[in-house]
């Protein structure tokens, strides 16, 4: 009875077999095509676009105004000075946000009636500051605030359009965390608290360090748009330029546009790097599931 | 002997369905009690109430002749005193072998990192795991993880441990390793409750045999009397069923 269907699974299995060394010694030779041809139709493809680019008729009109090396080696020193204000605002807003995150996120993951009060603000918190846009909390925290003159506290702009950034992207990396911490398999509570650790205990020395390593790729994407989103301080500090409030000045001299184009290089130095390791986490973390490792 | 565990009707229901029908049981010190019993007869839901993963809804538990069914009771000194090992290890993935072992006596007990991980050393030397205190979790084998996950528990110096069909999840070459540090712990004089499928690990180990059905236990008594000459019905075809399956 069960002959047939063995000896025919057995031919399957030879075919398959067979299918795939045939596979492979095309990959190899598709392997050294494809990259040829992908080289060959990249050069042409960006060479078109080139050339349209290019012979348009308003292409010297757009090379003065956006690629004007002369205004380019002139701006982009200040630029570049400017866009240091840039990099403390993040670097120093950053560690601020992982730590308040935290806080929203364990608040909003505690059980019990007793803690509804603390997961209902976090909660509340967490949707108001989503579903506002940025923009609009840094104006209202850095024209508003200072107009208070609240004694000691800052009246500079650029402090509570700092705070403003800080309060917002909590809202979001909270979200985030959370998804991290629900993602850590009940049973890790349940083993824990059978050892007899604290609620506390067992979030803080089990739950969250295998939260916060599952979610480091998704916080790198957020301290990326945080990094672009300090250019929203420009609108809210007069005093401290930092990289696109310098180049809007510089631009609005002599109605050339190079300047912005220096500050969007001193961010993409920045981001692209950036965007490539959480690409690279991102892959290592996908190729480790694969293999069935955890965490 | 002094009694380690009583349970008296013990219910217990998950969104409506009744699992636990009252169950009584009581077991000395250095007993050792096996669950027998279907999967789906409540016996993990049981032992999860012994040590409050599972908060029960009527009867009571008296561990050492204090209730810790009372309001107020200190879950984590009765966790400290009753140790489980579960059928998925439930290592922290996130910590060495040493880690593991170290983190509830430094945590809960309060010894210093020192003492605690030479305590653990000893430990998982004493069950031939010295070599892995470094490793992570996922570099072991299961039924390693699962002795890891023995020590784990036994780390806390627990006076009764209760163990979850530990060998449920384990290849069958596994299987063996994981009962031997069992039954050392056994002659040892550990207290244990067990859910096991393992008919003839139960029959060796056993001082007593429950066989649970369907929330209740059905029968009970010493392991000769339940595998040889079971007077329930239900008991006999439970035994059939695991005969056929080549389980005893």
């Amino acid at each position: 009875m069960t002959q047939p269907g063995d000896r025919a699974s057995d031919g399957g299995a030879k075919e398959r077999r067979r299918s795939r060394i045939l596979r492979g010694f095309s990959l190899k030779e598709e392997g050294a095509k494809a990259v040829l041809i992908a080289t060959v139709s990249t050069l042409v493809v960006l060479g078109l676009l080139a050339y349209a680019a290019v012979s348009s008729p308003y292409w010297p009109e757009f090379k003065d105004e956006f690629l004007n090396r002369q205004v380019f080696a002139e701006s982009f020193p200040d630029i570049l000075r400017a866009f240091k204000r840039n990099i403390f605002y993040f670097l120093t807003a950053e560690p601020v946000i992982l730590a308040f995150a935290l806080m929203l996120a364990v608040l909003r993951s505690l059980r019990g009636p007793v803690f509804f009060p603390l997961r209902a603000l976090s909660t509340i918190y967490v949707d108001l500051f989503r579903g506002i846009p940025t923009v609009l909390v840094v104006f209202a925290l850095g024209f508003g605030i200072p107009t208070l003159r609240i004694p000691g506290f800052p009246v500079e702009g650029w402090f509570w359009g700092w705070v403003a950034l800080i309060l917002s992207y909590s809202a979001y990396v909270a979200e985030v965390y959370r998804a991290g911490i629900e993602s850590v398999h009940p049973s890790q509570t349940a083993a824990s608290r059978a050892l007899g650790l604290s609620r506390w205990q067992s979030l803080r020395s089990v739950v969250i360090p295998q939260a916060v390593r599952r979610v480091v790729p998704p916080l790198m994407n957020d301290f990326i748009s945080l990094q672009k989103d300090t250019a929203l301080i420009a609108f809210v500090s007069a005093f401290s330029a930092e990289a696109f409030l310098k180049a809007q000045r510089i631009s609005a001299g002599d109605f050339n546009f190079t300047p912005f184009v220096g500050a969007a290089l001193c961010f993409l130095i920045i981001t692209i790097p950036m965007t490539r390791f959480t690409d690279w986490l991102l892959e290592r973390q996908r190729k480790r599931r694969m293999a069935g490792g955890l965490a | 002997m002094s009694e380690a565990i009583r349970l008296e009707g013990i219910h217990k229901s998950f969104d409506g369905l009744e699992v636990l029908k009252g169950i009584d049981l009581t077991l000395d010190e250095h007993q050792v009690v096996c669950l027998i019993g279907a999967s789906g007869s409540g016996k993990s839901t049981l032992l999860r109430c012994i040590n409050l993963l599972e908060q029960v809804e009527a009867g009571r538990i008296w561990i050492h002749g204090a209730e810790i069914t009372v309001q107020g009771v200190d879950r984590n000194a009765v966790r400290r005193q009753v140790g489980i090992v579960f059928q998925a290890f439930n290592l922290f993935p996130h910590m060495t072998v040493l880690g593991n072992v170290s983190l509830a006596p430094i945590k809960v007990l309060k010894q210093g990192r020192a003492a605690a991980e030479a305590n653990a050393r000893e430990l998982l030397a004493r069950f031939g795991l010295a070599e892995k205190a470094g490793d992570y979790p996922d570099r072991l084998s299961g039924g390693q993880q699962q002795r890891v996950a023995i020590v784990r528990a036994l780390a806390m110096d627990p006076d009764v441990l209760l163990l979850d069909e530990i060998t449920s999840a384990l290849d069958p070459e596994l299987v063996a390793e994981v009962l031997d540090v069992i039954r050392g712990l056994a002659e040892q004089g550990m207290t244990m409750v067990i859910a096991t499928h393992e008919m003839s690990f139960a029959r060796d180990i056993a001082d007593r045999v429950s066989f649970l059905d369907e929330g209740r236990i059905l029968e009970e008594g010493p392991p000769e009397q339940i595998f040889s000459a079971p007077t329930q019905e239900r008991t006999r075809r439970f035994l059939d069923r695991i005969i056929a399956a080549g389980r005893m």
